[in-house]
């Protein structure tokens, strides 16, 4: 069956970006800053927490292949959708990147040429020319470039060899789902890769005199978990619409529990990182968790609270997992709860004290981006069959029960 | 008229299961199963209650949880305070991170050993336990299906009747 983008969500979205968008503006003529900091470190905040729901995404999706796992089969549709969002959220990226090499914002400060000229007395800095045979812009465009490509290929390349499956059957059927099976298995050692140095170069790279070797682990499951939410909700919307009459409570039951293990493994990972610095307690170390407990202290706990407590307290019961309204309602908390993560890894480091919270460039921003998502990734799914036509394992998918 | 119990053994769940449904469908009670494995999807055809097992193990973790706090606080604030790496312990709150880790760990063990314990008594099998199966080889490859009179309307003959009808290797009636 295939999805008709309807007029009412249409409209949700169009008014969401329209709203965002009039906010933004608003925002951007309130905002004082030096190069117009504030709006480009917003800029990159949503940039970065909506790209990495379609990263996050497509990290899920090569996995359900490495492991050939068979319920997901029915809901990879869903994925697919959420993939439509990656090339615009790597632009958003990429525009802000492009803008700190370029001088236009001063969000990355050794971007700037002269932190690292010893003959410059003023603004030389030792911390950061020691890290110059990593940080520089040749090397770090390099890396850029090759995670962006890397992700967009990969995506494009699943997309079409699922879509190619639907045409197939019997052993060529078999040949494709295999090949794909090896692909995934591929992307999982490239990403496991890139997907910690790109977190080290677009966000821990913004507070350069600080390191964390569990910083990749720690962005990398937030974007995995907001993905989880991302597509729970969509399947559940999708199914309340009659698309996807074959999803079962099974199906809804193992999302959820992704979301809740997640949730976990996000916690888990922040606490590992923050129990170790404060435990050893070593100037240079300090310095990033200090900034945000310090200056932004309800900002940081809040935003742990719900990303922990919340959904271990509402979604530790089988039937919570099994229940549309508590996965939504938790969904929508910890997707903002995730937001506000982004928000304070990019914010200290990028504005320091001008940095007041979260104002109405902030929502502004948030919800004109949350538009843009749902329009691209309802527009995404018009375009094939909600559910697979063929697939090795769609039998098996179709009777799942646990 | 004396309490009676069938036995009928199945080689194989997918028969086991479709006689378990005609049973079902014919108003028969099926008191129980053995089997070398758990058979997916039994437990709705013959109506066992879902398992409470993880509200115990949860109730035991929160058990665990508030065991090592209270643990902390005496040991480490309230006892004998110490000074480790120039972090006194002074109050239970601004140590927490410290105490987290074992927190945790201590929280899954009383969760898993008490889970573990409570299974094994409610399931009577603790070790040394005698064995309650009817028939040995449902430790090996047969399913053996209970069905009392006690549990029924129907006479052992009629309850024979009804099985006859499925496909079983073979049929046992005993006394209680």
């Amino acid at each position: 069956m295939n999805f008709t983008f309807s007029k009412r969500a249409r409209t949700i979205s169009i008014a969401l970006m329209a709203i965002g968008a009039a906010a933004t503006v608003i925002g951007i003529l309130g905002d004082h800053t030096d190069h117009h900091q504030r709006t480009w470190a917003n800029l990159l905040v949503n940039g970065f927490f909506f790209f990495g729901i379609a990263l996050g995404t497509l990290f899920f999706y090569a996995l359900q292949n490495a492991t050939e796992t068979a319920w997901s089969v029915m809901v990879k549709r869903v994925y697919e959708g959420i993939l439509g969002f990656l090339p615009i959220g790597a632009a958003v990226v990429v525009l802000c990147l492009a803008a700190g090499s370029l001088g236009l914002n001063h969000i990355w400060h050794w971007m700037d040429p002269r932190v690292t000229d010893p003959t410059n007395a003023e603004h030389y800095d030792a911390l950061i020319a020691g890290k110059s045979g990593f940080l520089n812009l040749p090397f770090f465009w390099v890396r850029t470039i090759a995670y962006m490509a890397t992700f967009i290929l990969f995506a494009r390349w699943f997309r079409k060899q699922s879509l190619a499956l639907d045409e197939l059957s019997g052993e060529a059927l078999v040949k494709r789902h295999l090949l794909m099976y090896r692909r995934g298995a591929l992307f999982l050692v490239l990403f496991a890769v890139f997907s910690s140095i790109l977190s080290w170069d677009w966000l821990m790279s913004i507070d350069a005199h600080w390191f964390s070797t569990l910083f990749g682990w720690y962005v990398f499951s937030g974007m995995w978990v907001s993905a989880m939410v991302t597509a729970v909700v969509l399947v559940l919307y999708l199914r309340r619409k009659g698309y996807m009459p074959q999803v079962n409570n099974s199906h809804i039951h193992d999302m959820g529990k992704w979301v809740f293990a997640i949730s976990f493994l996000w916690s888990y990972l922040w606490f590992s990182q923050f129990m170790l610095i404060w435990y050893a307690n070593i100037p240079e170390e300090v310095t990033w968790f200090q900034s945000r407990i310090d200056h932004h202290p309800g900002l940081l706990w809040t935003m742990f609270f719900i990303n922990f407590a919340i959904p271990m307290v509402m979604l530790i019961s089988r039937d919570a997992k099994r229940n549309p309204r508590f996965l939504i309602g938790v969904g929508a908390v910890i997707f903002v709860g995730h937001w506000l993560d982004v928000l304070q890894i990019v914010m200290p480091g990028a504005l320091g004290h001008h940095f007041h919270g979260v104002g109405l460039l902030e929502v502004g921003m948030f919800l004109a981006f949350l538009g843009l998502l749902m329009y691209t990734v309802l527009t995404t799914l018009t375009k094939a069959p909600l559910t697979p036509v063929q697939h090795p394992y769609l039998e098996e998918a179709v009777h799942h029960s646990i | 008229m004396a309490n009676k119990v069938v036995y009928a053994v199945y080689d194989d769940p997918e028969v086991l299961k479709g006689a378990a449904r005609t049973l079902v469908s014919a108003g028969v009670k099926v008191r129980d199963v053995f089997s070398p494995f758990p058979v997916h999807g039994l437990d709705p055809i013959i109506g066992v209650k879902r398992t409470r097992l993880a509200i115990t193990s949860f109730m035991y973790g929160i058990t665990g949880t508030a065991l090592s706090m209270l643990g902390f606080w005496y040991f480490m604030i309230y006892d004998w305070p110490m000074n480790i790496g120039g972090k006194p312990s002074f109050t239970l709150y601004q140590n927490l991170p410290a105490f987290i880790p074992v927190a945790f760990e201590f929280t899954v063990f009383c969760a898993a050993h008490g889970m573990a314990i409570t299974y094994l008594i409610r399931n009577k099998t603790l070790p040394g336990m005698p064995a309650r199966n009817p028939d040995p080889r449902s430790t090996d490859d047969k399913f053996i299906m209970e069905v009392r009179t006690e549990d029924n309307h129907l006479g052992a003959e009629a309850i024979v009747g009804l099985l006859r009808g499925t496909p079983a290797l073979e049929i046992n009636e005993r006394e209680r």
